[in-house]
């Protein structure tokens, strides 16, 4: 396994997030889990700035959903700690600023659509009201099935059922543990969408997904952990690698392995005072799945 | 406190909407409509206890004794379907809800774990105490209408059982934060069992006068208060019964020798505050 990018990458990415320490979304340190003779987390830093939509991509067993769970209190770190906008992850100021879906979640099967969501407002002390039930119904896509019994409803529609109960009380920060995995391709664009509007609300959302096409599509950043420890983590078009230009021209294609975007304008008009014909121009970039795959699994 | 109450009240909302539920309540129906033909069967069949020329007891004990051992099969009857209705209702509340994905949405949002597992608690008990005490007032009705008579105490063996199920529930959600919702049903009744064997015990020890017999009852009672509630219970029904009247009753399977006292009533309190201290404890610490 690559260990290069981590040490450079992980810098990076904390000193370009956004935000101060204390205006952190998300503030995890030195974070650390262990089950007995497995660790789950080793010494993870990690920081979701306000407003900022962070992937989180990784093997299943990497730590994830353990992350996950810590930064939500569901789980007690061994070290380090997790903050929430300042505050520790396990209290209630922490939890009042968080919206949060757990990878295997499920509802009573008795309540409706509508029920589940003013439960979630009356514990988390929102005063929306039927309004903000509306509101979130209708934003994931299930207005028709408010009065619908959760044990009537499929998978997906508990699903988005599930993203709207994370989004009751006006949370600033959201966690996301796999929030696609039950949806089909509209349903997944449903949540692409949404998410989009959340961040442009200011809403910061760290999201745990395997789909590293639509991590790579939708995130500001981008944390890759293996074996609990964050291996590369940056902006998107970081981590992937560059591939070269390759241009179509009147007498075949043209290869120039080692240049980026910024060369493609020199390069054409060489070609061009040559007398060359160009046709096409192709930047070619590894995607978001070939940087993982060379960190997580390099065989 | 609010989160509290929220979460009691789901579970309410969950015992009265929930189909298991209807059948509780239809199984509920056919034991009382079985409690009632019993009942009058018993008061009209011929006298018991008739030996050679004349009666052991009068016709007035009989009534008196088939009066209090009814009220004894339906005080057990009442609180064993309340049991099953508390552990059904307890028995996979921590672990089992985290298993099935239930419980994290809600810990999740700000409220402490002690006032969930607090909420869980309060609704369990509303549920199950209501159940109990509206069984119980039936059976006493139903014997009173077919044998004209009313237990020598009414009220106090009814809080006696209630606050025998309130254990039994405090006890069931203890379970539930260690052992999966399985394991735990079939623990809650193994202890069930238990207790009403401490209380057979009992009975048979003080008919035959065996002290180590009763203080192994005894022992057993303090490490399941619910059952020296249901004894005392018992006891209370039957309170007035003397000489061979008493005796008769002490023999039969509900009866009691055990009375209940301010010890039984501080123990079980404190009984409940140590099972609630231990099931806090451990929620907190568990992960989930």
């Amino acid at each position: 396994m690559s260990t290069a990018p981590e040490t450079s990458l992980s810098a990076d990415l904390l000193a370009q997030s956004p935000a101060t320490t204390d205006q952190h979304a998300l503030s995890v340190a030195g974070l650390g889990k262990r089950y007995r003779s497995v660790t789950a987390l080793d010494g993870v830093e990690l920081t979701v700035g306000p407003g900022e939509l962070v992937g989180l991509v990784g093997a299943n067993g990497a730590g994830k959903s353990t992350l996950m769970k810590i930064a939500c209190g569901l789980v007690r770190p061994t070290t380090g700690t997790a903050r929430i906008f300042g505050a520790h992850s396990d209290t209630r100021e922490a939890r009042r600023m968080l919206g949060y879906l757990a990878e295997l979640f499920r509802f009573p099967g008795w309540c409706t659509g509508s029920e589940v969501l003013a439960l979630h407002q009356r514990l988390s002390g929102s005063q929306g009201g039927r309004p903000e039930r509306d509101e979130l119904l209708e934003l994931v896509g299930l207005s028709d099935a408010a009065n619908r019994r959760v044990e009537e409803m499929s998978k997906g529609m508990q699903q988005r059922l599930g993203i709207a109960q994370a989004l009751v009380g006006a949370p600033r920060l959201l966690l996301l543990d796999e929030p696609t995995s039950a949806l089909d391709p509209a349903g997944r664009r449903t949540v692409r969408t949404l998410l989009l509007e959340l961040r442009s609300r200011g809403i910061a959302v760290l999201l745990n997904s395997h789909l590293l096409g639509e991590v790579e599509r939708v995130c500001d950043r981008v944390v890759i952990l293996a074996a609990g420890k964050v291996v590369a983590a940056g902006r998107a078009d970081e981590l992937t690698m560059r591939g070269g230009v390759e241009i179509q021209t009147g007498n075949g294609t043209r290869r120039f392995p080692d240049a980026r975007r910024e060369d493609v304008p020199r390069i054409v008009a060489q070609l061009v005072s040559d007398g060359v014909e160009i046709f096409e121009v192709t930047v070619i970039r590894s995607t978001l799945e070939d940087a993982y795959l060379q960190l997580v699994d390099p065989t | 406190m609010t989160a509290t109450v929220t979460i009691a009240r789901h579970v309410v909302q969950e015992s009265v909407r929930r189909r298991v539920f209807a059948v509780v309540f239809l199984l509920t129906l056919a034991f009382l409509g079985l409690f009632i033909l019993a009942t009058v069967k018993a008061f009209a069949g011929p006298a018991p206890f008739v030996f050679g020329s004349g009666n052991l007891i009068n016709a007035g004990q009989i009534t008196s004794i088939t009066t209090v051992t009814l009220l004894g099969l339906g005080s057990f009857a009442s609180l064993f379907l309340a049991t099953v209705l508390a552990v059904f209702l307890t028995l996979g509340a921590v672990r089992g809800d985290a298993e099935r994905g239930l419980l994290q949405p809600l810990v999740v949002r700000p409220l402490g774990r002690a006032e969930l597992l607090l909420g869980r608690f309060l609704g369990a008990v509303v549920v199950c105490v209501t159940y109990l005490t509206v069984l119980y007032a039936a059976v006493v009705v139903i014997v009173h209408q077919a044998g004209g008579h009313w237990p020598d105490h009414v009220l106090g063996p009814g809080l006696a059982l209630n606050a025998a199920i309130t254990i039994l529930v405090a006890m069931s959600l203890l379970g539930s934060v260690f052992l999966s919702a399985t394991a735990n049903g079939i623990a809650m009744f193994m202890l069930y069992g238990a207790g009403l064997v401490s209380g057979l015990l009992a009975s048979i020890a003080a008919a035959l006068g065996a002290q180590t017999l009763l203080t192994i009852a005894h022992d057993m009672a303090i490490g399941l208060p619910f059952e020296g509630l249901y004894q005392a219970a018992l006891h209370a029904l039957g309170s007035n019964q003397t000489g061979v009247s008493r005796v008769l009753v002490n023999l039969g399977p509900f009866g009691a020798s055990q009375a209940g006292g301010v010890s039984l009533v501080l123990w079980s309190g404190g009984y409940l505050a140590i099972t609630a201290l231990i099931a806090i404890v451990a929620f907190e610490r568990r992960d989930l």
